[in-house]
């Protein structure tokens, strides 16, 4: 048995993720910068990556950490695709400010 | 002793994240972000996810981050030009935010998180992990495979000066 299974509850595991989580959130909604934006993103993904590999160690079943790499997939797909339009939106309005971006607001 | 290093590692990493919300030029954020990663990773080498441990360091500090950081120069975006939000905003952000942190805490508190008495150590191995990625989930391993190619082709598409069908 791992030591950390002893000394460590699940719990502690659930409310640091939800913290880092919430500082994603945080994040997301007071910067205007498009690339802060997207690594708050990166944050969450991380925080929820972190809690299924928890609760994978716990169970002792691989199914968690299966489920934590494709995360991680398409994250990466993700930051590529998404640092790709970011580019082309500072070609058209030379900022990344996301607040520009109202066209498509009611 | 376990425990303390791991509310260690927890409290730098919040202070890291915070940092990396905080920092106003967009490449300390990065690097804010990057110390974040390693954090985490330390976190998964506790865990005995050893695996994941070394896919999330090449991953996310070794590509991702790097991608961030090579956009970053390429925009010349190194300093900190960023229009700040009201303080009113910034305000109702952060009590938007810990709110959804108390909607968290309220919801799991009464989940029963029993797990079995003595769960299998060596479940984060590369070898067990190889073994379920190649046998239970071959086919959505293939798919990321897919993925990654339409990801791929949908980046250079979307990066194209004009495309002409």
């Amino acid at each position: 048995m791992l030591d950390i299974v002893r000394s460590v509850p699940i719990e502690y595991y659930l409310m640091y993720s939800s913290i880092l989580f919430c500082i994603g959130v945080f994040g997301v909604l007071i910067r205007r910068n498009a690339i802060i934006v997207l690594m708050c993103i990166e944050l969450m993904l991380n925080a929820v990556n972190l809690l299924l590999a928890a609760f994978s160690t716990y169970l002792g079943d691989a199914q968690g950490q299966i489920m934590v790499f494709f995360i991680m997939v398409v994250a990466a797909a993700e930051a590529a695709v998404g640092l790709g339009i970011l580019v082309m939106v500072y070609r058209n309005t030379k900022s990344t400010d996301i607040s520009l971006l109202d066209k498509l607001r009611w | 002793m376990t425990l303390a290093i791991f509310i260690t590692l927890a409290i730098l990493s919040v202070l890291t994240a915070l940092m990396m919300v905080f920092a106003k030029n967009p490449v300390h954020s990065v690097l804010y972000l990057i110390l974040t990663f390693f954090l985490i990773a330390a976190q998964y080498i506790m865990l005995n996810a050893q695996f994941l441990a070394v896919v999330h360091l090449i991953v996310y500090a070794g590509a991702i981050m790097v991608l961030f950081l090579f956009v970053l120069m390429l925009l010349n975006l190194n300093q900190d030009s960023e229009p700040q939000k009201s303080v009113s905003w910034k305000f109702s952000g952060a009590i938007a935010a810990g709110m959804l942190f108390v909607t968290f805490i309220g919801a799991l508190k009464g989940a029963s998180l029993q797990g079995p008495e003595s769960p299998d150590p060596q479940v984060g191995l590369v070898k067990n992990l190889g073994h379920a990625l190649f046998t239970d989930f071959v086919v959505p391993f293939e798919i990321a495979g897919i993925l990654f190619l339409s990801a791929m082709v949908g980046a250079v598409l979307v990066g194209k000066r004009d495309i002409k069908l």
